[in-house]
């Protein structure tokens, strides 16, 4: 070996010593609050987590006077992931509370490790789990049903008849698909075909025919992020000339620039925080939601924002309120410090955030309501509130 | 279902087996002359729409420098592994192909990407930038392992394609791109619309099996690839150089891949990670053609691109078990039909 070499291995080797020095001594001084952040920010759902992992940039630095200590890890869109990060966060990390996963099915795996290990969790999706199993678990989205209901009264009030949907092969199309079920009757909608794609699909072609051949008065995709735009484009090519329902799974820029002029007049449910200059002055959203927005944009640019990166800005809102009041009973880092926080937050009353007004109670932890949804419309390339 | 129903469907069906059928085509061609089954071929596709999207978008595509840095880490590895490329005449050649080739089309896509020149110029420096990762990824990984067994390379090749997926994330993000369609023609034939841009992918599918057939047919360097194939240690006995024949095996198929990706870029929207649901397509179809039949193989994958389309409109929940599906009767009858030799050599 030459001498340059072994200095160079030498001091790589010091570097590799001080770094797992650095690992192995305790990371959180006593008392900081230590949060996990579990987001997607590679694999099928990486356009969801990329904005929520961008957001972590902007948390502030302390809590209720405490220093926060984020530790952000990847689960790859994959729910076994997420789950063995989530063990990791609880048992090596100590976390006070895990923020996340923005995937559906990984937020699910989420929700276990977090009942079985009583850590509250701030989902960032809108998930269902079985009663009693959402004892730790507290959701940052809109409940689909919530959103779905504001879709179908919209249906209704435009005197629409028929409805047909096309939604992903998964989790996400499954919760509309079931909700528009259950309320599309009682409004007096008649669903008249039901179709399913995937995300990575190239065509919808047989399924747009299929829904036009049942001529339905509108159409509602149920999928998320630019995939969403594929039905839609699909469905003007093939001259439809019907209303067309998204989710708020698609209220992203890129949806514009994918979906261009086939997209004009689509409807969307959304967060409010999409439109935040358009919202009344009345509005409790309002204020933070352009606190964010002009945060977020400052840093990556005008027209990011997304309601993924929203919904993670919404739970350090949440945190806000929630840790002082936590603090009163137990010190972070302990077992009743964790008990305390998930009290808290289901005492806490009207936490005014971006993406609407949060109350949690006992019963309830999805604890948005009809301040937490507007509905957007496409005109001239941009988002318009549905007044 | 009526006529015009059918018409569409079996229009979309041949539309899209034909970009099924380039791929079970390299896919075919790769494993035949080096053993490789080469599940990254569907990335090409992916890198190749992705690439030209950043053009469009007056964007530098980092592709260029993925190109850049695989052709220097090729000539590196191979300088050091190998006493016969120190040679000057080599390391002259190796400069000029591995080195200053890519470095020109890097800079030419530099120059080009904000000027915005349309597909006349963008649509050949995607392809030559893409048709070069493919030799450059055959020198770093899989002409070491020349030697090992199927398994072992099929394991390098998922290794490359999870590699290329990840870089891929990095190198276009997480969302999706469309590129402007070559044209907007429709035309009416009897109660069908055609899209003119369904005969541009089907003339140029067509057109790229033909020039295959000739180039196997006709030219030597064809003749000698088929001989690799055929028996790699007598193709050698007799003085062909068995490693070029990879080198160009690796160059096709990823100049079919990119030319796929350039051809559904307008159709559909493509994500970093589409590839490899269709290049499994393509892999569907080749698997049906044995692996080693081209046109068994590209009649196999307008057969897949047709059960998909009618798939998608009587049961689109199940769209992708039933695509998936076609392979088990084939393999059935296939393990039935000869005789299972252990491939092991």
């Amino acid at each position: 070996m030459t001498p340059t070499a072994s200095i160079l291995r030498r001091g790589l080797r010091r570097a590799l010593l001080a770094a797992t020095a650095a690992v192995l001594l305790p990371g959180a001084a006593l008392a900081d609050i230590t949060v996990g952040l579990i987001v997607p920010a590679t694999g099928s759902t990486a356009a969801l987590g990329i904005p929520a992992k961008n957001t972590a940039a902007l948390f502030p630095d302390e809590i209720a006077g405490e220093k926060l200590r984020l530790i952000l890890v990847d689960d790859a869109s994959d729910p076994t992931t997420a789950t063995t990060q989530a063990r990791r966060l609880v048992t090596e990390e100590k976390v006070d509370v895990i923020l996340g996963s923005v995937m559906t099915g990984a937020a699910i795996a989420v929700a276990g490790v977090a009942n079985e290990t009583g850590v509250p969790q701030l989902a960032l999706s809108p998930i269902d789990l079985p009663a009693g199993k959402d004892t730790w678990t507290f959701r940052m989205p809109q409940n689909v049903t919530l959103m779905a209901k504001a879709v179908v009264e919209h249906m209704r009030a435009k005197n629409i008849k028929t409805v047909g949907f096309i939604g992903f092969s998964d989790a996400w199309g499954d919760f509309w698909l079931r909700d528009l079920k259950a309320l599309a009757e009682p409004a007096g909608l008649k669903l008249v075909a039901e179709e399913r794609y995937a995300r990575a699909d190239t065509s919808v072609t047989g399924q747009v025919l299929k829904l036009l051949a049942a001529r339905p008065d509108a159409v509602l995709v149920g999928a998320s992020g630019t995939a969403a735009a594929l039905p839609n484009i699909a469905l003007r090519e093939r001259g439809y000339k019907g209303q067309i329902y998204q989710t708020h799974g698609a209220v992203t820029h890129d949806f514009i620039r994918i979906g261009g002029a086939s997209v004009e007049g689509t409807i969307l449910a959304s967060g409010p925080v999409i439109v935040a200059d358009q919202l009344p002055e009345s509005s409790a959203v309002r204020a933070p939601a352009l606190e964010y927005v002009t945060k977020y944009e400052e840093k990556y640019g005008a027209n990011t924002r997304t309601q993924f990166g929203a919904h993670t800005w919404d739970a350090i809102q949440v945190l806000k309120r929630a840790v002082p009041a936590a603090m009163k009973t137990a010190k972070p880092g302990t077992k009743e410090f964790r008990a305390a926080l998930r009290d808290a937050l289901e005492n806490e009353k009207e936490i005014a955030a971006t993406q609407g007004v949060y109350n949690f109670t006992k019963t309830d932890h999805f604890g948005l309501d009809q301040r937490g949804y507007v509905l957007l419309s496409i005109e001239g390339g941009k988002w318009t509130l549905v007044k | 279902m009526d006529a015009t129903i059918a018409l569409f469907l079996a229009q979309d069906g041949v539309t899209n087996g034909a970009i099924y059928a380039l791929l079970a085509l390299s896919l075919v061609l790769v494993f035949t002359i080096t053993r490789v089954i080469f599940i990254p071929q569907g990335e090409f596709v992916a890198y190749g729409a992705l690439t030209l999207a950043a053009f469009e978008r007056g964007v530098f595509p980092l592709t260029a420098v993925l190109t850049v840095l695989l052709g220097l880490a090729a000539f590196a590895v191979e300088l050091a592994r190998e006493p016969s490329a120190r040679t000057p005449r080599h390391i002259v050649v190796g400069l000029a192909m591995d080195v200053a080739f890519p470095v020109a089309l890097l800079l030419a896509a530099w120059h080009v990407a904000p000027l915005k020149l349309g597909p006349a110029v963008e649509v050949p420096l995607t392809l030559a930038m893409i048709a070069a990762l493919g030799p450059f990824l055959y020198r770093l990984v899989f002409r070491p392992l020349a030697e090992a067994s199927v398994l072992v390379l099929l394991i390098a090749a998922v290794g490359v394609h999870l590699a290329l997926v990840g870089l891929g994330l990095v190198f276009f993000g997480a969302e999706g791109f469309r590129t402007q369609p070559l044209t907007s023609a429709m035309f009416e034939v009897g109660p069908a619309l055609v899209t003119g841009q369904s005969l541009w992918v089907l003339g140029t599918a067509g057109g790229l099996i033909l020039a295959l057939w000739a180039f196997f047919e006709r030219t030597l360097t064809g003749k000698a690839l088929r001989a690799t194939a055929v028996n790699r240690l007598g193709a050698r006995l007799v003085g062909i150089p068995t490693a070029s024949a990879g080198r160009i095996a690796f160059a096709l198929a990823a100049l079919i891949g990119a030319l796929s990706g350039v051809l559904i870029a307008p159709v559909t929207t493509v994500f970093y990670d589409t590839g490899f649901l269709t290049g499994l397509k393509g892999f569907v179809a080749a698997i049906i053609g044995g692996l080693v039949s081209y046109p068994l193989g590209a009649a196999a994958a307008i057969l897949v691109g047709l059960v998909e389309a009618f798939a998608s409109f009587f049961a689109s929940t199940f769209k992708e078990v039933i695509v998936f599906t076609i392979i088990i009767p084939v393999l059935l009858w296939r393990s039935l039909r000869t005789v299972h030799v252990e491939d092991e050599e």
